[in-house]
């Protein structure tokens, strides 16, 4: 099986916020943290594009490498997840990631920072799978229910893809064939790895 | 003199009690995921309700679940 991936095509986000609410929804995500959310390029002028982002589970995953306490680990389907037991809210993953995906909720007084919190590709955490202890750290174990992320099943006009990237690419490529633009991609360059084994394609002034 | 002396060299010390650096993690290994092993999902059984259908310790058909649901993402196969 190739690994799991997300995808978001910027033609078809509306910035409905969909996903946000869905994944706030299905994880009980606490107030102030947004494991997704919509970013909005040229807000209000023409060529306005809309994007979903959160983790996007990086091939080559800058937050294990710079984590000090080394709490992060990667499943057999490329899905990155943290031990919240291990992690000391230090922020250095939010530091490295290219797309903020880290969040950090607030704990006390002064603006201490909790445990770090990032999507989770619905796939949970460490804690027994299905339990009330996974839920409460890492929200719900979606994979393991033979389900897909919550916030990709639930987008409206199908915009955010999630899911194995075989299958994925596949799907995106016949939406590019059928209407015939669009098929850069945002995001895939920096989380995994450029075509052809890391070589940079010529400037052509498209997304990454 | 010799009693005030020793009284600011007792507070030295116990200021600099606090100086000391503990460690937070107690068995550091470099680039090593140090936290709990976790389950894989084909390792669960499917749930008793829903259309999730794989069999339980074997990867093979919960990809093929995995890539059947996968398909509801894609209008083209939703409606003809």
């Amino acid at each position: 099986m190739a690994r799991m991936k997300f995808l978001c095509d910027a033609e078809r986000c509306i910035e409905c916020n969909g996903c946000v609410t869905a994944c706030k929804q299905e994880h009980d995500v606490p107030w102030g943290v947004n494991r997704r959310r919509v970013v909005t390029i040229n807000d209000g002028v023409p060529g306005e594009r809309s994007i979903s982002v959160a983790c996007m589970h990086c091939s080559d995953a800058p937050c294990m490498a710079v984590c000090p306490v080394d709490c992060f680990y990667k499943t057999e389907d490329g899905v990155v997840l943290h031990d919240k037991d291990l992690c000391i809210g230090c922020g250095y993953c939010f530091y490295a990631c290219p797309f903020g995906a880290p969040q950090f909720p607030q704990a006390g007084a002064f603006g201490l920072r909790g445990k770090m919190d990032k999507c989770t590709f619905c796939a949970g955490g460490p804690e027994k799978d299905r339990s009330e202890e996974e839920f409460r750290k890492y929200g719900r174990n979606r994979l393991s229910e033979g389900k897909l992320p919550a916030c990709a099943e639930m987008c409206s006009t199908k915009a955010l893809l999630g899911g194995d990237g075989d299958v994925v690419a596949d799907i995106y490529r016949e939406r590019v064939l059928k209407r015939g633009k669009g098929a850069e991609v945002w995001g895939w360059g920096t989380a995994y790895g450029l075509p052809g084994g890391g070589q940079k394609p010529a400037a052509t002034g498209a997304k990454s | 003199m010799s009693r005030l002396k020793l009284v600011v060299a007792c507070m030295a010390l116990f200021g600099l009690s606090a100086c000391g650096e503990s460690d937070q993690v107690l068995t550091y290994k470099q680039g090593k995921y140090q936290g709990k092993t976790d389950t894989r999902a084909y390792e669960n059984e499917p749930l008793a309700y829903g259309d999730a259908k794989w069999t339980k310790g074997d990867r093979a058909s919960w990809e093929s679940q995995i890539r059947t649901r996968n398909q509801a993402q894609n209008e083209y196969r939703r409606a003809p």
